[in-house]
């Protein structure tokens, strides 16, 4: 019942706030409303977590199911392995911060519609999870689909100038691509009712078995569908565009759900998905989606480089990020899955984090401008350690958890040489150069140098924070209390993601173990140009000992 | 015969419905006469309720008590919408005003009567429609369904726009009637008959006989597909339909996207069951029907929604998007409309389900521009609703439901019609290129067409209401709007129960055939059995 609970507790709290209560109207209530909704989901989790076989980490656990429509087969199946279940955690982990961190967000002629936005929070939060447990791949199509809605009415009624465009922009591209990820998926399923006697069946593990029997020309086409929803959502280059403007123009707590978890929506859905259902399309194209990766880590790279809004730059730097996170998926081993995986993590928590950092600032000084914000650590020290800290993270500063994720994502991808191989891996590396010029580029004139923030300030400020204009206040208790939950799993994962990547290694096991055989016949078959791979096998090459080597 | 009659309770309770509603339209007693949707609502009630409690099913097959217990239903909730248009009239209003000041009463200025016994009428139409077994009694019902249609057009409304809308109804109606009837002639003509299990058996005689169909019925039925493409608002005969639209009270227009559409595609399933799909190698219609409808549904949707997006005024915009739903509706029909062998209910129980599943969404975004008014007029621009959200948080929720539905947005019903409509097109013509084609473009323009419904949405919710229109005191239509909104999410959460009753029904759609009722058609029997062709 777990799960269940972990999906209704926020959507029950999202409803309690739409009752016609006058107490409700004030906004200390509604948004301790919130914060208590969003902690008690997170309780669930971690009590889910906490009862989680963790010998068995490739079996779905908590597994339920309720009937929806018998005739197609089509059901709310939900259960968690641990790929699912530490997703699950960053979501619940990252939306009480989210909750905590927009206490004061809402300024202006939005500051009367808290009760609405705590609402899609909560209700996305749930569609979130929902996306994580789902067993059946309608119920997690819904979910997924679901998210754009209360991201939609975020970005679109509390985002900043240009909201009503990048709204409908998200909207839009991402519906688009969905969309044909649903004629795939639809096709998938009369394909694997074929095989079954015309019986229908949605079951992630039905379809699975079923899909591999594909020839490989249908393989290619599914492959696209999938891809077509899912790298527009991570985003992979070149079908990023949406992502800046959405970035930059939600509200805090948008772009912090968006980079943290919503991104990795696409990524899990490529896992979950493509990898284990279409092998063989996937060894076949996985090359030209290294390459595309590969371009989206580099040119997104020195976009950031030339950006003057930090938040853009932020914004950005997830595109770099995230082709990373694409790159050691294909590379379809043990290492470079794992890694990527880890990636997802540490990129919601750093990129979030970051996010909210900018956040801190223009809600005070309402503007991200680099040019009208320098020197800040001389009045704001908090904020800079902070700011500091978690660019150090982004940049994959070694001892930070961002350090651990890209370098495996790079060793697999190095290793990979039957797809990917050094000719991948290499310029890919420049992309942590790159990251970590730009990074430390915006850090350099916003954090330190002379002092400098915009004179005239736009909006009016907020009783939290209430001094003089000219009087720039550091980060009072509540926003350290956000950050430094943060902070704190950036070091952990940083120092000690052993049992971390442990638990990942049975269920990405099972999950490329199509893609290994595939690879392997094609390797004892001599037509192909591809090399062998020596390095392949997962017990040679287990997480632990590149760990090992990578300290 | 007499069983035959025994099928048409809920039939005769409407009509009985709608000739007391037109003698009590034109009572002497202001009180009565306001009473009149009331009696209308109560004989749609008794009618329900003949239809469960003696169901047609076991003569006609179950499509006909489901197609009943839709348009009753859904016809209630219309019911609810389109309540309070005759009160709007000038003329009703200054009669009503006249007698109330003792100035005498003027029966020729009370237009209540007809035009709630025209709704019924209608209604009626749609019953009548799903009952046929014969091209005769088909094209009778078809234009009982529209007619009334044409004067409740014309009535709505006190503009010239509406009498023009209802002209140009009538006129290219009368037109599409033209050319239905003369493609039935020509089925007639390659057949015989004009009563279903006998074309049916004709045309199973023709194929085993000649291995083809005959150019004159594929010519016939081509014609009536065509000609029907009128009532279901498809391409090529969707001209119409922004204007008569536009012209019409916003209320009838939610009657117009509702009634004439089901009887259409019911009168569809009808016909496509004539062709029994499963004697062809292929289990497909003949190619040349496949790619009449394969067509048609392609640029249905492809200019509804492209239309759709260009357009400014709101009941424009929501006629286009019956014209792209209506396309949606055509793609799993390519499959022909009754079951292969294989799987029960084909490409017709896809549609059965869908319309109910548009008619409600359709009904709460219409019912929710009803219940706003701009100087005077109904609302139908976008700035007219720009801030609706949170000055009526009510009427907000219900126009963001029913976009969501007919985006077709998980969770609500217009998600699960998608999945039952795609999956259908995959079944039925065995995963065919064509069809995964057609299915594509489908979710592209599901994709044109959230752009559209997103602008509404976005002016809603985002706008900030400086030239918003005013609310007016409309309580049946809020609640039928309420009403329709959430069971189209409710029925999106727990669609088993009608997409169960869609599937019977669409099973049953097919006439059964005058030897052998189970199909698949034994083919071995047809040869040897002589066959007892009308000709």
């Amino acid at each position: 019942m777990l799960i269940p609970l972990m999906l209704l507790t926020p959507l029950a709290f999202g409803l309690l706030l739409l009752l016609p209560a006058p107490a409700l109207d004030d906004r200390n209530n509604t948004r301790m409303i919130a914060l208590i909704g969003a902690l008690a989901t997170f309780v669930v989790s971690l009590r889910a977590a906490f009862t989680f076989d963790w010998s068995d980490t490739a079996a779905f656990q908590f597994v339920g199911s309720v009937n929806w429509v018998e005739a197609f087969g089509l059901t709310f199946s939900y259960g968690a392995d641990s790929i699912s279940l530490w997703l699950v955690l960053l979501t619940t982990f990252l939306t009480p911060l989210v909750v905590l961190g927009s206490f004061t967000a809402l300024q202006g002629d939005v500051a009367g519609r808290h009760r609405e936005f705590f609402m899609w929070l909560m209700v996305l939060e749930a569609a979130m999870i929902g996306t994580f447990i789902a067993t059946d791949i309608i119920f997690f199509y819904i979910c997924f689909e679901f998210t754009l809605v209360p991201m939609y009415f975020l970005i679109g009624i509390f985002g900043s100038m240009q909201r009503l465009r990048a709204a409908r922009v998200f909207f839009l591209y991402t519906f688009t691509g969905s969309m044909l990820t649903f004629a795939g998926l639809l096709y998938v399923a009369w394909f694997a009712a074929q095989l079954n006697n015309g019986v229908w069946s949605f079951a992630i593990a039905d379809l699975y078995a079923a899909a591999r029997q594909m020839s490989p020309t249908q393989q290619g086409w599914v492959l696209a569908t999938l891809l077509a929803g899912f790298a527009v959502k991570v985003p992979i280059f070149p079908v990023h565009t949406w992502l800046p403007l959405a970035h930059t123009e939600a509200p805090t707590a948008g772009s912090v759900i968006l980079a943290g978890v919503l991104l990795k929506l696409g990524t899990y859905g490529l896992l979950r998905f493509a990898l284990p259902m279409v092998p063989e399309a996937v060894v076949t194209f996985a090359p030209y989606i290294g390459v595309v990766a590969v371009i989206g880590i580099l040119y997104t790279a020195l976009i950031c480089w030339v950006q003057k809004d930090i938040k853009k730059l932020i914004a950005y730097s997830s595109v770099s990020h995230l082709g990373f996170c694409v790159l050691g998926l294909f590379a379809l081993n043990m290492m470079g899955v794992g890694g990527s995986i880890l990636y997802m993590i540490n990129h919601g928590l750093s990129t979030g984090a970051l996010f909210l950092c900018v956040g801190m600032i223009y809600e005070r000084f309402h503007t991200r401008e680099m040019r009208q914000l320098n020197g800040l650590a001389r009045a704001m020290p908090i904020w800079a350690f902070f700011m500091i800290f978690f660019c150090f993270a982004s940049v994959a500063l070694p001892g930070l958890n961002g350090f651990v994720s890209e370098f495996l994502t790079l060793i697999g991808a190095f290793n990979a040489t039957q797809v990917l191989g050094p000719s991948y891996a290499v310029p890919a590396a420049f992309g942590m150069i790159f990251g970590a010029i730009y990074i430390l580029y915006m850090a350099g004139k916003v954090v330190w140098g002379p002092l400098k923030v915009p004179t005239e300030s736009h909006g009016e400020h907020d009783e939290d924070h209430a001094h003089g204009h000219e009087q720039v206040s550091d980060l009072n208790i509540r926003e350290i209390a956000t950050l430094v939950p943060l902070a704190a799993a950036c070091l952990v994962l940083g120092f000690y993601p052993t049992p971390m990547l442990r638990s990942l290694e049975h269920p990405i096991d099972a999950l490329t173990a199509p893609v290994r055989q595939t690879l392997a016949a094609r390797a004892a078959d001599p037509q192909p140009l591809h090399v062998e791979a020596p390095g392949f096998d997962t017990a040679s090459l287990g997480v632990t000992a590149s760990l090992e080597a990578s300290r | 015969m007499m069983e035959r009659i025994t099928t048409l309770w809920p039939e005769i309770v409407v009509l009985i419905g709608a000739c007391a509603s037109m003698l009590l339209g034109l009572s002497p007693s202001v009180i009565t006469r306001r009473a009149t949707p009331w009696v209308v609502g109560i004989t749609l009630v008794i009618a329900g309720i003949v239809t469960l409690g003696w169901p047609a099913g076991a003569v006609l097959g179950p499509m006909v008590d489901y197609v009943k217990l839709a348009v009753i239903g859904v016809g209630l909730l219309l019911l609810a919408v389109v309540a309070g248009v005759p009160d709007q009239l000038r003329a009703v209003i200054e009669t009503d005003e006249r007698q109330i000041a003792g100035r005498g009463f003027e029966p020729a200025n009370t237009l209540r009567g007809e035009f709630y016994a025209f709704f019924l009428f209608s209604v009626a139409g749609v019953m009548i429609t799903a009952g046929a077994r014969d091209l005769v009694w088909l094209f009778l019902a078809l234009e009982l369904t529209s007619l009334p249609g044409y004067i409740m057009v014309a009535t709505s409304r006190d503009r010239i726009q509406a009498q023009e809308a209802a002209v140009k109804y009538f006129f290219l109606g009368a037109m599409a009637a033209a050319v239905f009837l003369y493609g039935f002639t020509l089925i007639y003509g390659a057949t015989g008959t004009t009563e279903f299990t006998g074309i049916r058996d004709a045309i199973v005689a023709q194929y085993t006989d000649t291995g083809s169909l005959h150019p004159l019925l594929i010519a016939g039925f081509a014609l009536a597909i065509v000609g029907i493409a009128f009532k279901i608002a498809a391409a090529p005969m969707h001209g119409y339909v922004a204007d008569v639209y536009q012209g019409a009270n916003v209320a009838v227009s939610a009657f117009l996207a509702f009634v004439p559409k089901t009887s259409g595609f019911v009168a569809l399933i009808l016909l496509l069951g004539l062709i029994p799909n499963d004697i062809f190698a292929s289990q497909q219609l003949p190619p040349a029907l496949f790619w009449l409808i394969w067509i048609m549904a392609a640029a249905t949707m492809t200019i509804g929604n492209v239309l759709g997006v260009l357009q400014n005024n709101i009941k424009r915009l929501l006629a286009y998007s019956s014209v792209a739903h209506s396309g949606y509706m055509l793609v799993p029909l390519i499959a022909g409309a009754v079951p292969t062998s294989g799987e029960p209910g084909g490409g017709g129980a896809a549609v059965l389900f869908y319309l109910v599943a548009y008619g409600l969404a359709t009904l709460g975004a219409f019912a929710v521009l009803g219940c706003l008014q701009q100087r005077g007029e109904e609302a139908q621009t976008f700035s007219d609703i720009s801030g609706l959200a949170r000055r009526h948080p009510m009427l907000g929720a219900v126009l963001l439901l029913s976009v969501l539905s007919l985006i077709g947005l998980p969770p609500m019903v217009g998600f699960v019609g998608k999945v039952y409509l795609f999956k259908t097109a995959y079944d039925g013509t065995g995963g065919a290129t064509a069809a995964i084609v057609l299915v594509v473009i489908a979710v592209i323009n599901s994709a044109i067409s959230a752009v559209y419904y997103l602008r509404i949405a976005a002016a809603s919710f985002f706008g900030d209401g400086r030239e918003a229109a005013q609310p007016i005191a409309a309580p049946a239509r809020l609640t039928g709007a309420a009403i329709a909104a959430v069971v189209a999410l409710i029925l999106g959460l727990s669609a088993s129960h009608l997409v169960d009753a869609a599937r019977a029904a669409g099973y049953a759609a097919r006439p059964p055939l005058a030897r052998d009722t189970t199909p698949p058609v034994d083919m071995s029997k047809l040869i040897t059995a002589p066959a007892d062709e009308p000709r």
